[in-house]
């Protein structure tokens, strides 16, 4: 708490950049000069939240790397120069895959006295974060989460950058469409592979009501638990029912292991078309299994790749050795997301944050949604896109303005 | 709904996944029937083997039915100094002691995992693990076929040992008459700590069969462990044939149930089955009628 209650006083834009440049010069000369200055502004302590260990590390683990990056990046810049340079300090939280461990994960970042809260990747984990953050006023960025139910409870302190399943399955239901069109008409029957949570299956309740007023019809919808780690008899249900689309929507270990058991057993579908498919966009996915991964649709997270600031960052994370998944870069996003709010707000208060945040117009962001701007907490621009696993990369095929590719529908025999 | 191109290939998968809940089961039951107590640390026992398994291929690229000859013998060695080292110490005989110390030897053993390795779910990759098996109406995974056979012939070969070698027969007589066995000169304490390390073995070698499709977790062992008791249940306590049958039929349970009532649903089936055992044949199938 007292922390946060540190007040700055006004500084000039020239000021700050003046003494930076002599902090600058002065730390160069120096060398050993330890970096914590008694001059310098107290760090702001950013909480980290996300499912690092358990059924959905990996996803956690990614997130957090790009949250961590961003967090560099914006130090070496100079911190928040409207705060006198203040240093962004990374508080880091396991919600080990589930949502409990999360919300207390949240006490506990409230006790170190963080001035907000990144994470935490799952539904269901970012519902309960969410809900012990308010009861502080602890301003929350939701990074993936994408149940509506997050940003539908009225919490102030909620904001959330990436698109929520309500408008992701409008999308996708769009483009399959358009794309089922443009090829004749060819699919018509569709079977829905989910997982069970919060996310899967909410997600999967909002496909079995929109598919059909697009005159799809649902064979069947099958949910399996997380983790699961037999999809022999899913495959089965598939393959006797012979659906036209195969509709998965679960996280990453799952994904890769239905997609895998669908070649084994060679389930010819005209497309595995997944709405938040936990591997079907990512670059480890194709790398590891480019047979299993091959002509997979995804509508999906995804960055803008006209934009040139995304080559690099790709460029960055694959130079450390990670893929560029879109847990990544939606929590570097995130990050930025913040420090442009502390900027404006010139203060780590938890009710001036907020208000920045709701307030907010930021566009230096990679990902297709122009500036920010959120109303009830939910930021309006925010929209998926949808890519196809094509030869060795993953291309946008939708929306057409940032497509790099055409859709390859109905997907070729695979081998 | 039911067509038979669905039905038996999950009859199959079913009773492939059962002989891996029978070798399980059989290391279960040989504990129960020779130191008459419920092994708690079989879960627990499981899932350090699989860990072994996992790091011997992450490390040191060991493929998993290679590791079979690491990992199986050391399992042995581990499972006979718990028990000539602890279990019998602190349990001065007694039945219920036996049943608490095994139970503690699991929270310690799956603690210390969760600190070590943390609650990560991790597999292993190897290139065989999606070879299929073209069987006309259906394609069977091979590893998984692996597992089948492999555990039948430890069952067969566990059967050998106890029918004829001197061990099993030495084994038989401490199961029916300590005092008995003492008396002819047998060395009860040695043959408590053989079984239980063939016990602990036999778990090892679950392990090694079953990585290539599966994963690894501090707390996988629960799972298998309550399976596991239902099987030694359902078999019959101290029963090899019935450990086997059990399994199978385990196995058959549960991949129906997963394709009949949903994925999440699907273990239901397993634990109704458990109760009607109980309920209405507590002494299990092949279980002595006492």
């Amino acid at each position: 708490m007292s922390d946060n209650s540190i007040r700055f006083r006004p500084v000039s834009r020239r000021r700050v950049l003046a003494a930076g440049a002599a902090g600058g010069a002065v730390l160069a000369a120096a060398g050993t000069v330890p970096r914590v200055l008694r001059a310098q502004p107290a760090a702001i302590k950013v909480g980290l939240l996300h499912p690092v260990t358990g059924a959905i590390s990996y996803s956690g683990q990614q997130a957090r790397a790009g949250a961590l990056m961003a967090i560099e990046d914006i130090n070496a810049a100079g911190g928040i120069a409207s705060m006198g340079g203040a240093m962004l300090e990374p508080v880091l939280g396991d919600a080990q895959s589930q949502p409990e461990v999360g919300a207390a994960e949240v006490e506990r970042m409230n006790e170190e006295g963080v001035a907000a809260i990144i994470g935490a990747y799952a539904s269901s984990i970012s519902l309960a974060t969410t809900q012990a953050a308010a009861r502080y006023d602890l301003p929350h960025i939701v990074d993936v989460g994408v149940s509506d139910q997050i940003v539908s409870r009225g919490l102030a302190n909620v904001f959330r950058f990436g698109p929520g399943f309500g408008k992701i399955a409008d999308t996708a239901i769009t483009n399959l469409v358009t794309i089922n069109e443009a090829a004749g008409s060819p699919a018509r029957t569709v079977m829905i592979v989910h997982e069970d949570s919060l996310f899967g299956s909410g997600l999967a309740d909002l496909l079995n009501a929109r598919l059909p007023e697009h005159g799809f019809e649902v064979l069947d919808t099958i949910s399996h638990p997380t983790p699961t780690r037999d999809f022999n008899n899913v495959v089965l249900q598939l393959k006797a029912r012979q659906p036209d689309l195969i509709i998965p929507a679960n996280y990453y270990n799952e994904y890769v292991l239905l997609a895998r058991t669908m070649l084994q057993q060679r389930v010819q579908p005209k497309a595995v078309y997944s709405v938040l498919g936990g591997a079907a966009s990512s670059f480890r996915f194709l790398e590891e299994f480019p047979g299993a991964a091959q002509y997979i649709m995804d509508c999906n997270h995804w960055y803008d790749p006209s934009n040139p600031k995304s080559a690099e960052l790709r460029q960055r994370a694959e130079g450390e050795g990670l893929y560029f998944t879109y847990e990544f870069f939606l929590d570097y996003c995130c990050v930025g997301l913040l420090a442009d709010a502390l900027e404006r707000a010139g203060s780590a208060e938890r009710p001036a944050i907020i208000e920045a945040l709701a307030a907010s117009t930021w566009d230096g962001h990679i990902m297709p949604y122009g500036p920010t701007e959120f109303v009830d907490g939910q930021n309006q621009g925010a929209r998926p896109v949808n890519t196809q696993i094509l030869g060795d990369d993953i291309e946008v095929i939708f929306p057409t303005e940032v497509a790099s590719a055409e859709p390859v529908f109905p997907m070729p025999e695979r081998g | 709904m039911l067509q038979l191109s669905i039905l038996a290939p999950a009859v199959l998968n079913g009773l492939m996944t059962g002989a891996v809940y029978a070798l399980i089961a059989l290391g279960l039951t040989l504990i129960y029937g020779v130191l008459h107590i419920i092994n708690f640390a079989h879960g627990a026992l499981l899932m350090l083997s699989l860990f072994g398994v996992y790091f011997l291929n992450r490390l040191a690229g060991i493929d998993p039915y290679v590791a079979l000859v690491i990992v199986v013998p050391a399992m042995f060695a581990l499972g006979y100094a718990l028990q000539r080292g602890i279990i019998a110490r602190t349990s001065h005989g007694k039945d219920e002691n036996v049943l608490l110390v095994t139970l503690g030897i699991a929270l310690i053993i799956e603690n210390l995992a969760l600190f070590f390795w943390r609650s990560d779910t991790r597999t292993i990759d190897v290139p065989y693990a999606f070879d299929v098996v073209d069987v006309g109406f259906t394609f069977l995974s091979v590893p998984r076929l692996v597992a089948f056979g492999a555990a039948f012939v430890v069952a067969g070969l566990l059967w050998l040992l106890m029918s004829r070698t001197d061990l099993g027969r030495a084994i038989r007589a401490v199961a029916k008459e300590r005092q008995g066995a003492r008396v002819v000169g047998i060395d009860v304490e040695h043959i408590f700590a053989m079984s239980f390390g063939i016990g602990t073995a036999c778990v090892a070698a679950a392990a090694c069969l079953l990585l290539p499709t599966f994963y690894v977790t501090p707390q996988v062992g629960n799972a298998f462990v309550l399976i596991a008791f239902t099987v030694v249940v359902l078999g019959g306590m101290g029963s090899f044939t019935g450990a086997l049958v059990g399994g199978l039929l385990i196995g058959l349970v549960e991949s129906l149930g997963g394709l009949f009532l949903g994925e999440t649903l699907g273990q239901i089936g397993i634990f109704l089955v458990f109760i009607a055992v109980l309920l209405f044949r507590p002494t299990g199938l092949f279980g002595d009628r006492t």
